[in-house]
């Protein structure tokens, strides 16, 4: 298992991991400061939604404590002209790739089904249906590679395509025909699977029997395991075979070792799944408390953590606001995009829909007949 | 003088592949032995030859993946073309095509277009064994956000797999795979309508019969009988299940005051089911008689040597004929 950061905060590299090594001796301070500022948002961000779902302000939250690490130092792993493909709780990614919070929030709210422009942020849309973002950004890297965009050469064109889910999503059926399509292809891609070690109830132990960064070799994915919870590893594992994969070298899996501190959502009760110990021993290797002993001793100071702080709490705050200010879209939002095209049936019925609620605002009455009574 | 060609189906779809490919280069062709096999029923045969591999490839087996990839593709901005090699080999798909290339659209505020087609030889007849004999169009036409068309000639086809690739909405195109081999003139220069639209393809005063893929050749092989029993039989090429052109089969329900829906699919919650509930509510005070549906058993595909009696045929078409004029 690649790591770079022990849970008390040592900084080492082992030989066999060397050249991962090398890409973490090209970091500035500012870097480091970077990936503290990021994890620390991520995890304040999910106390926040959490607290807005149990005041009944989001109909579901998805929380992502205690895989910071594995996000946000892959998140930032990713080149401008790449492409990613998150599942669901990759929240931490999405602020790698400035992603504006409420865009995930207002999905949980229940505002709308995904708000962003993917051709924009080169972040696509989150995708509730396990295993089926792997095989749409296999396809994606597919079209890379039929657009000439790998292994060219020239760094400033070249893209490559990152994928992640987690180990329950790892049983669906299109994450195996993905490992196929992408070695067939030589497809620019990695699998970066989050291994939180809980599929809801079901613990990895009873999903597998082989590591999970395994599970692609037959298919032709080689694949490497890392510590999850060292943000070091993550970033630096994921920036080689990103770049591996910009530059031809076909498809890699990464499995990051991480853990669920918290619910799988708002609606799970893990208590009646797991132990207290467990859970304990994972939160004394908490990714964000490890990075933080790490920075002091590299001479960083209070005051640094105090603003990382301060800004946190702002951040908070104006999704609080920005949360309680969501309104329900209009009804006519229902009947769009459905089709980019003309539609009968559909325009019929939301017209329909639309002189029937009409009716109620002309007199206040119940009649259906449009209000001409 | 329009330049017209007599064709086979399978020819009509080839051609129609072969110039939205080179009309617009970010047209791919690929499903299971597309490319130098030209697929199970050859209808692709050549265009390996012509556009290259990078334009028409093969898929591993994996249906889900065959589509799964296409949505990713479509996101990449390519216009797919994804073969699923016969009907009952659509359902390892059916999460994708449903969950996924239906909705994409709508989930990202139309931001992200799926103009994918997806070609579906369907329906039985020709001696097949187990799930390649199905007519699965419901299940798609039930799903919003999926367009649902059948051509039932070659120049349909010739045109109809065009208009398909040029929409920016996802589109299954099942082809009648029992007529595969019927010729007809197809017209190169002048599209027939737009792949929504029904086509009155006889016209008749007592009763309308509304097919389309296959059993249209068997619609208007009723009404030839028909005309001979002195029945006057309209005949409509409803040509898009969704959506339904409910127009044109009014005006002619409005005429001849009787309809008959029909089609290879299980009867029960079809798409004659809805064209049924549907003309009810439209033309309630213009039927003489209940709108009658004339389909495939409620049971699974029959084997081969039953298949006869599975699949409706003119006989059928004509007592039901009686059935209605009897009201």
């Amino acid at each position: 298992m690649v790591q770079f950061l022990s849970p008390d905060g040592t900084y080492g590299v082992p030989a066999e991991y060397a050249e991962y090594g090398k890409i973490i001796a090209d970091l500035k301070e500012e870097d480091f400061l970077k990936f503290y500022r990021h994890m620390s948002r991520m995890r304040r961000f999910d106390v926040e939604a959490t607290a807005l779902q149990r005041q009944g302000q989001l109909g579901l939250w998805v929380p992502a404590v205690g895989q910071e690490a594995a996000q946000i130092g892959s998140g930032h792993a990713v080149g401008k002209n790449d492409h990613i493909f998150p599942s669901y709780r990759e929240h931490g990614v999405a602020i790698t790739h400035d992603i504006d919070l409420m865009a995930v929030l207002k999905m949980l709210r229940g505002v709308n089904h995904g708000g962003w422009n993917p051709d924009e942020t080169r972040f696509h849309l989150y995708a509730i249906v396990l295993g089926t973002q792997v095989i749409h950004a296999t396809g994606y890297a597919m079209g890379v590679t039929l657009d000439g965009k790998v292994g060219t050469g020239f760094t400033e064109r070249d893209e490559a395509v990152i994928t992640y889910f987690g180990d329950g999503a790892t049983a669906e059926g299109e994450i195996s025909e993905s490992f196929l399509f992408a070695a067939i292809n030589k497809a620019p891609l990695v699998f970066f699977c989050q291994n939180n070690q809980w599929a809801i109830s079901s613990s990895v132990e009873t999903q597998t029997t082989v590591p999970l960064y395994q599970r692609g070799a037959g298919f032709g994915v080689p694949g490497i395991r890392i510590d999850g919870n060292d943000v070091l590893a993550s970033y630096a594992v994921t920036k080689k075979h990103m770049d591996d994969a910009r530059n031809g070298g076909g498809p890699f899996m990464i499995e990051a070792l991480t853990y669920r501190i918290g619910a799988h959502t708002t609606s799970d009760d893990p208590t009646k799944y797991r132990s207290q110990e467990e859970v304990d021993y994972w939160t004394a290797r908490d990714p964000i408390a490890r990075l933080e002993k790490f920075l002091r001793r590299q001479g960083i100071g209070d005051s640094f953590f105090e603003k990382c702080d301060e800004e946190n709490e702002i951040m908070a705050g104006e999704i609080r606001a920005q949360t309680f200010a969501l309104q329900a879209p209009p009804i006519e939002n229902m009947f769009q995009h459905v089709y980019s095209e003309s539609h009968p049936l559909i325009e019929e019925q939301a017209a329909w829909l639309k002189g029937y609620e009409a009716s109620f605002e002309t007199d206040g009455s119940t009649s259906t007949e449009g209000g001409a009574a | 003088m329009s330049n017209t060609v007599e064709m086979t189906i399978v020819k009509a779809i080839n051609a129609g592949l072969r110039m939205a490919m080179a009309d617009n280069d970010k047209v791919l062709v690929f499903g299971e032995d597309v490319a130098q096999l030209g697929g199970v029923f050859r209808v692709t045969e050549g265009i390996l030859a012509e556009f290259g591999p990078k334009r028409i490839f093969n898929s591993p087996i994996a249906e889900a993946g065959i589509v799964g990839t296409g949505v990713g593709l479509a996101m990449r901005g390519y216009r797919p073309v994804a073969e699923i090699q016969f009907d009952g080999f659509i359902f390892p798909a059916f999460n994708q095509i449903t969950t996924q290339v239906a909705k994409m659209q709508n989930r990202s505020e139309g931001a992200t277009k799926m103009p994918m087609v997806i070609r579906v030889p369907f329906g039985g007849g020709i001696g097949a064994i187990e799930h390649h004999s199905e007519s699965p169009e419901a299940y798609f036409a039930h799903t919003p956000g999926l367009r649902v068309i059948t051509p039932s000639n070659p120049n349909d086809a010739y045109w109809m797999i065009q208009q398909a690739i040029a929409s920016e909405d996802p589109v299954l195109f099942f082809e009648p795979k029992r007529r595969y081999w019927q010729k007809g003139m197809v017209d190169l220069d002048n599209p027939p309508a737009g792949m929504h639209e029904a086509a009155v393809l006889r016209q008749g005063t007592d009763v309308t019969i509304a097919a389309y893929g296959p059993m249209v050749a068997t619609a208007l092989q009723a009404a030839e009988i028909g005309a001979t029993e002195g029945r006057s039989i309209e005949v409509i090429d409803m040509r898009s299940m969704s959506p339904i052109d409910y127009a044109t089969i009014l005006e002619s329900v409005k005429k001849t005051g009787r309809l008959i829906v029909t089609h290879e699919a299980n009867t029960n919650v079809s798409v004659s089911s809805e064209v049924a509930a549907r003309v009810a509510e439209l033309a309630f005070y213009h039927l003489e008689a209940p709108v009658l549906r004339v389909g495939g058993w409620d049971v699974p595909y029959p084997a081969a040597k039953l298949e006869e009696k599975f699949l409706p045929d003119a006989d059928r078409l004509l007592e039901a004929v009686d059935r209605s004029m009897g009201y």
